[in-house]
């Protein structure tokens, strides 16, 4: 198996910790590993991108247009931002959240409406979701995170006990239940969704 | 058992494997981590030191004192630094000596791309550089025994793809080295003409045993596919071109990248008709193979600018297209912005409300640049801030008219010097110093005003204000404001660069995302009042929206800092 993961999102929301995951459910399948984050506060409230490679052996650190099997966005114009990554036939799952860039802000620019729409009718598999939502209701809306990789546990590729050991190795023990609450809510909705 | 550690993270355990003692660096994305990991390992005494120049003397000094030493810092840190990097090779080193430079190509946090390779030619060190995390480990540690074997520091260059990558790495134990018997030798270590002449000689001598050494070094490796195409390529860049030609192609990477061989090119670039020379930024293997009489593939095709990846290499030098889509909207751009509550964020409104100019520096509060705030006029380099306004008020006069504006860390990394030259030779221009108590972007790292040292012990609180005092400024022109309240704020900066005589106003709030630092409820909207007049969203705040022609406030992200309450006139916030 060799899959390319992205995980996208604005600075401050955390992406690291679902790269965190990731990274050792990939160590914990006997697989080749390289985790490619964005350090240092310099980043905050600006477009933000994880690479996470997993394979038999890894060189590159990051992944180029059209080579993404899975992008994992917190918000959706970053997914949009970052679509073009995308494999021919992979899957993007993301948050429905929405973040005003600066430029919207102070009126440079506009947030583009159905963006969702807009990359379903490209005929990419989009699973998009209220992922704080979800992870509320199991919780704690820090485990939105992990209900982003629920969504696309199919697509990872990992088997779901070694994804469910990576969440129990990477969360502090007082917030586990919480997030396996919101891994296993948003994998039985993405297989919901597919039937 | 593997363990999945970052590049910097791995280069720390290499330091705590290879004997290190001392560990003195200034924090630098990408560089910073090595130092904060080594900090974890209590058998190494690890320290900020207030610039790279110290950083690198402290660790001369140690390794010559008999321990093995490091010092790290980003590429621009090895600019401040080069003074006594010049000096460490003809002095040698005792126990070894190495200095971990993380240049940035693509400048994901910088001011320039510069490609420090020129730096270990320039003053005749050996450098090595790591492809990955497993190689970040082992070629640090190597670099300690090139260091011992030949008498001289080496350098460690890394890039920001190798420093912040994960990959699997192997960890080993620790050896202990005996801090070596201490033997004055003034010949060697005192750098006068006559002493000086004579360890020109000894470098020299020591550059080519180095160059004998490169012919044979394992860091130098052949992975012979056979065929017509041979690539040379080192660091990061050979990961790029494995992807892009896997077994298409035969490589010989480079992990010594100074000096470089020539027999092991020479006779790699006999077997193969087409070589192509893969290296971000500078051509420096590419000349090199040049004198050797070679044909090489390389900046005729490949950029000098931004960094490489698999999809470049792939179309430049293969002709295969990436296959993608995209959405038909126009998406916005995503800057990074100061955060809620940043308490920079008073300080910039206010200098563009006073039509000030201002003269900037490096950290977070370069952001008070970008729009809506757009207050800086110039960023040059750390510390310039108060130097180039101080040249600017010489020639133009008009120190009513700007202020330099300056972080803490920056302030006692090289602001120190500047303000001297401005009280020494009768400038009188402002200097603000906005002290949020910690060295903020590069990701809370402490510095000489925080009272706090690396490795978590007390540290005497140095106070501002009396440096400021001892440097000469006038006590009476030195002010401390919240930047928070803005009324204060406006009249303390309108008196101070009013004022004939150099003065200083230290803009003194805590950065917002310290853990110490208390929240406040979220700021609430009272639609009644409200008018949408949108004069809080002068302030350039990501929580602040407008719908429906009312204010917004996202209190996901507020922190209540009530910067946008003292912009409403209506009272609706």
């Amino acid at each position: 198996m060799s899959k390319n993961i992205m995980i996208v999102g604005v600075g401050g929301q955390g992406t690291l910790l679902a790269s965190k995951i990731l990274g050792k459910a990939a160590m914990d399948s006997g697989m080749d590993v390289k985790v490619s984050e964005v350090h240092g506060m310099s980043q905050r409230g600006g477009s933000v991108v994880t690479y996470v490679r997993v394979g038999d052996e890894v060189y590159s650190p990051v992944i180029g247009r059209g080579d993404a099997d899975v992008i994992l966005s917190f918000e959706v114009l970053e997914a949009a931002r970052w679509l073009p990554n995308l494999k021919n036939g992979g899957t993007l799952v993301t948050s429905t959240q929405q973040i005003n860039p600066m430029p919207v802000i102070t009126g440079a620019a506009e947030y583009p409406e159905g963006l969702v729409d807009d990359m379903k009718a490209l005929g990419v598999d989009v699973r998009a979701f209220d992922a704080p939502a979800i992870a509320a209701e199991a919780g704690s809306v820090r485990a939105a995170n992990v209900a982003l990789i629920g969504m696309a546990a199919d697509a990872l590729g990992f088997d779901h006990d070694i994804l469910r050991g990576a969440v129990a190795a990477c969360v502090p023990a007082k917030a586990l239940e919480v997030n396996l609450k919101a891994f296993d809510t948003a994998v039985t909705l993405a297989e919901k969704a597919k039937n | 058992m593997k363990k999945l550690l970052l590049g910097n993270e791995s280069v720390a355990r290499g330091l705590w494997e290879a004997g290190v003692r001392f560990v003195s660096s200034y924090p630098g994305t990408p560089s910073t981590e090595i130092t904060e990991f080594a900090a974890t390992y209590p058998e190494m005494y690890s320290e900020w030191a207030p610039n790279e120049k110290v950083a690198l003397e402290a660790a001369l000094g140690a390794a010559v004192g008999g321990g093995r030493s490091f010092c790290g810092m980003k590429h621009v840190g090895l600019n401040v630094a080069a003074d006594p990097l010049f000096v460490a090779g003809p002095t040698g080193v005792g126990r070894g000596m190495v200095i971990g430079v993380a240049d940035d190509p693509g400048m994901h946090s910088s001011q320039n791309e510069q490609d420090s390779r020129h730096y270990a030619v320039a003053a005749k060190l050996p450098m090595v550089e790591p492809a990955n995390a497993a190689e970040c480990k082992e070629y640090t540690k190597i670099a300690y025994d090139i260091s011992e074997r030949f008498d001289t520091p080496v350098l460690l260059r890394l890039t920001t793809r190798v420093s912040h990558s994960r990959s699997p790495v192997e960890e080993g134990e620790r050896v202990e080295y005996d801090i070596l018997p201490y033997e004055k030798d003034p010949g060697k270590h005192v750098m006068m003409p006559a002493n000086a002449k004579k360890r020109h000689i000894v470098v020299e001598e020591h550059l080519r045993q180095l160059a004998e050494y490169a012919e044979v070094t394992p860091l130098n490796t052949v992975e012979e596919n056979g065929g017509e195409v041979g690539i040379i390529t080192a660091g990061n860049c050979w990961n790029y071109a494995k992807e892009a030609f896997g077994k298409g192609a035969s490589y010989l990477k480079l992990g010594l990248l100074n000096p470089l061989p020539k027999k092991l090119i020479l006779d790699f670039a006999a077997k193969h008709a087409r070589l192509i020379v893969v290296e971000e930024l500078d051509p420096v293997i590419e000349n090199h193979c040049k004198t050797l009489g070679l044909t090489v593939t390389g900046k005729d095709v490949l950029p000098l600018c931004d960094e490489y990846s698999e999809e470049l290499l792939k179309s430049r030098l293969l002709g295969i297209e990436p296959d993608f889509c995209e959405v038909g909207a126009a998406i916005p751009g995503r800057p990074p912005v100061l955060c809620p509550g940043c308490p920079h964020r008073g300080v910039f409104y206010t200098l563009q409300k006073l039509k000030l100019r201002v003269s900037g520096d490096i950290g977070c509060y370069t952001l008070g640049a970008v729009p809506p705030l757009s207050a800086i006029d110039s960023v040059y380099c750390m510390g310039a801030s108060i130097s180039s306004l101080h040249g600017a008020a010489k020639v133009r006069g008009e120190e009513d008219k700007y202020v330099a504006v300056i972080g803490d860390s920056t302030f006692m990394h090289s602001g120190l010097t500047g303000l001297v030259n401005v009280v020494y030779n009768g400038g009188k221009t402002t200097t603000l110093i906005l002290d949020n108590s910690i060295t903020g972007m590069t990701g809370h790292q402490d510095n000489p005003l925080t009272g706090r040292t690396l490795m978590g012990a007390p540290a005497p609180n140095l106070s501002l204000e009396a440096i400021c005092a001892s440097l000469g400024i006038p006590e009476d022109h030195i002010r401390a404001v919240d930047p928070n309240d803005l009324e204060a704020l406006e009249r303390v900066i309108r008196e101070e660069v009013a004022a004939p005589c150099p003065s200083v106003v230290i803009c003194r709030r805590p950065c917002a995302l310290l853990k110490s630092v208390k929240k406040n409820p979220p700021i609430q909207v009272n639609a009644d009042k409200c008018v949408g007049c949108k004069s809080c969203m002068r302030i350039g705040c990501p929580c602040i929206s407008v719908a429906d022609k009312k204010a917004r406030i996202d209190e996901s992200m507020c922190v209540g800092c009530g910067l946008c309450s003292q912009m409403c006139r209506f009272g609706a916030l």
